[in-house]
């Protein structure tokens, strides 16, 4: 086993109906005043499973992970974490969980070891189980040669790494990530995902929320779109793609004040077709041919770009916005 | 590291022992953050006494001595009236310290009471483990100080030894009510400074701490009954060296204290957990 496998890994059982269901939401709910930010969800986690909340900002993704991690009381619904009500068992639930929040909370005036050692204290673990753990998550982050740095010293991916070691310390039933890699240029996201993708390999429970669509299909088997705090669609990345768009997206741009203009010729190519601000996404079974098509017509793109459907457009789709403003 | 090793938070985590230990979890962490100044916190808590003493123990004292015969406030001479009144500042401050920035640390600078919150510690517990470590600091500072002002002379009873409990005790009451103050605070939006100035100061100037409280004005007077550094002063001054108080004034000093306390925390417990859960 490698040196970072910090977990054995899980026989999962096919048959859904066996698996453990960690979370379980009905008709979840969270209002503020007049502002309603969550609208009557449902959704389950199964043990073992790798489980996003795809959306906007403002979806209501944070506010479902806040009060999935049991740090936030639900307004209406239904909600078990762990088998338990979090209104009457929260402390208990926390204690069992493992979470990074959106911004990170470490104590800068600690060490890195420090930061795992006083955490790992606030579940009343002792030293000695501490002091072999500690070197466990520091060789996950990465951060062996950093154990004696002050976290002011870290780069904002170290701090990532750390915040989720930190969360690993009490070998949390499920763990549960708001937003991991918000912030993070694209180096340190893909040595992140590598970790998380490590530790969904190794059967731990994840969590993730993001408004990435990349990040979403990288690391959930399953996930939720959610959008004005309802669920739009749900499903796996490639179950999401095949129902909700084609196989293959042609980008083209023909300058700004001439999209519209062209689009309109161009209509009746491909299976669908948005017009946005910027370019024109022509939804197609081979986009390539859709592309040459355009072409044929004597319309010839400033620019052009055949790619695989993703998530973004599935979002795109269901509701007629962009995923990242 | 081999994979047996991995046991589930279930199985790991003890939930009962957080429900009953969990606040000591949480002064672990204060603790710690303040042994990383500890040469700060010793070299104030020595320099502080020395200073106060020197300067007005001795430089006013001398003064006030020479033209009262040594039968200065009181009937005792200088030192030994401020002494248990400098000792019960010392405890007041010292733990008003590790309960209004900490808690704004905690709060919002850091965010370091939603980590605690979201390992499973409440919010009772995260306020009740600021205030056991503001205690253990003034375990310190208290004694301290104390063993600086023996070294003086300043105290003409054994019984001044009960002023190291009582004080501590007297700080912490009051050390609820700071925290209670702190956890409405929002960053630090100024509020600090104007506490300082026109809660502390006047508290610090008004209640008795140079002279006798009975010297002033009815009209200002008042400002020294509800200081709880006069409460404190009062009671050092008792057993320091057998300051008269009516047995009802001995109640009132140490009930006043304790309500205070007790407030403190109840609404430091609530506005902890619900800032914790917002």
């Amino acid at each position: 086993m490698p040196d970072d496998q910090i977990v054995p890994r899980l026989t999962l059982v096919p048959n859904p109906e066996n698996q453990t269901q960690m979370i379980v939401a009905q008709n979840l709910t969270k209002v503020y005043g007049d502002f309603t930010a969550v609208a009557g969800i449902d959704f389950t986690v199964a043990k073992g499973e790798s489980f996003g909340l795809l959306g906007p900002n403002g979806a209501g993704k944070s506010t479902t992970m806040r009060m999935i991690t049991a740090t936030l009381q639900r307004s209406g619904g239904d909600l078990t974490i762990l088998d338990k009500d979090p209104d009457k068992f929260g402390p208990q639930i926390r204690a069992h969980l493992g979470v990074v929040p959106q911004a990170d909370n470490l104590d800068t005036e600690l060490k890195v070891h420090e930061n795992l050692y006083i955490y790992g204290r606030y579940f009343g673990l002792s030293r000695k189980y501490l002091t072999k753990k500690i070197d466990e998550l520091l060789a996950f982050a990465q951060l062996e040669d950093k154990r004696n740095s002050k976290v002011d010293q870290l780069s904002g991916g170290m701090k990532r790494r750390l915040t989720i070691a930190r969360a690993l310390v009490n070998e949390p039933e499920v763990l549960l990530l708001d937003e991991p890699t918000t912030g993070l240029d694209p180096q340190a996201r893909h040595v992140l995902w590598d970790r998380l993708f490590r530790l969904k390999e190794q059967g731990v429970t994840l969590v993730i929320t993001t408004h990435y669509m990349d990040e979403a299909e990288q690391l959930c088997d399953r996930l939720i779109v959610m959008d004005q705090g309802k669920i739009m669609a749900q499903g796996s990345p490639a179950s999401l793609i095949a129902e909700h768009s084609s196989p293959e997206v042609v980008e083209v741009r023909f300058g700004s004040d001439r999209n519209a203009a062209v689009a309109e010729r161009i209509s009746h190519i491909g299976d669908r077709m948005d017009v946005l601000p910027d370019r024109i996404l022509i939804y197609a079974q081979d986009g390539e041919a859709a592309l040459a098509e355009i072409i044929s017509l004597g319309q010839h793109p400033v620019t052009s770009l055949v790619r695989r459907s993703s998530l973004e457009d599935v979002f795109l789709r269901l509701t007629g916005r962009t995923l990242v403003d | 590291m081999s994979a047996g090793h991995w046991r589930g938070a279930t199985a790991l985590v003890d939930t009962n022992r957080i429900a009953k230990f969990g606040a000591f979890y949480a002064a672990e962490y204060r603790i710690r953050n303040m042994l990383k100044w500890w040469q700060a916190i010793v070299a104030f808590g020595i320099g502080n006494p020395l200073l106060y003493l020197t300067s007005i123990g001795i430089g006013v004292g001398s003064l006030i001595d020479k033209n009262t015969n040594g039968a200065g406030p009181d009937g005792v001479k200088y030192l030994a009236f401020i002494a248990p009144a400098l000792l019960a500042t010392a405890a007041l401050q010292g733990t008003m310290e590790e309960v209004t920035f900490p808690v704004v640390h905690g709060f919002d600078w850091r965010k370091v009471f939603f980590a605690m919150h979201a390992a499973g510690l409440t919010g009772k517990q995260v306020a009740q483990g600021v205030i056991i470590s503001a205690i253990t600091r003034s375990v310190f500072t208290v004694s301290v100080y104390w063993a600086i002002l023996w070294a003086f002379d300043a105290f003409s009873s054994p019984s001044a030894l009960w002023l190291i409990p009582i004080e501590i005790y007297f700080g912490a009451c009051f050390a609820a009510v700071m925290m209670a103050v702190s956890a409405y605070m929002k960053e630090d939006d100024g509020w600090f400074a104007i506490i300082g100035r026109f809660v502390i100061a006047p508290m610090f100037l008004f209640s008795g701490t140079f002279y006798a409280l009975s010297t002033l004005p009815l009209t200002i007077r008042w400002v020294g009954w509800i200081s709880p550094l006069w409460h404190a002063t009062e009671i050092g001054r008792y057993f320091s060296y057998d300051h008269p108080i009516s047995s009802t004034m001995l109640l009132v000093h140490f009930g006043y204290m304790t309500l205070l306390g007790i407030a403190g925390l109840l609404v430091a417990n609530r506005k902890f957990a619900l800032r914790l859960a917002a």
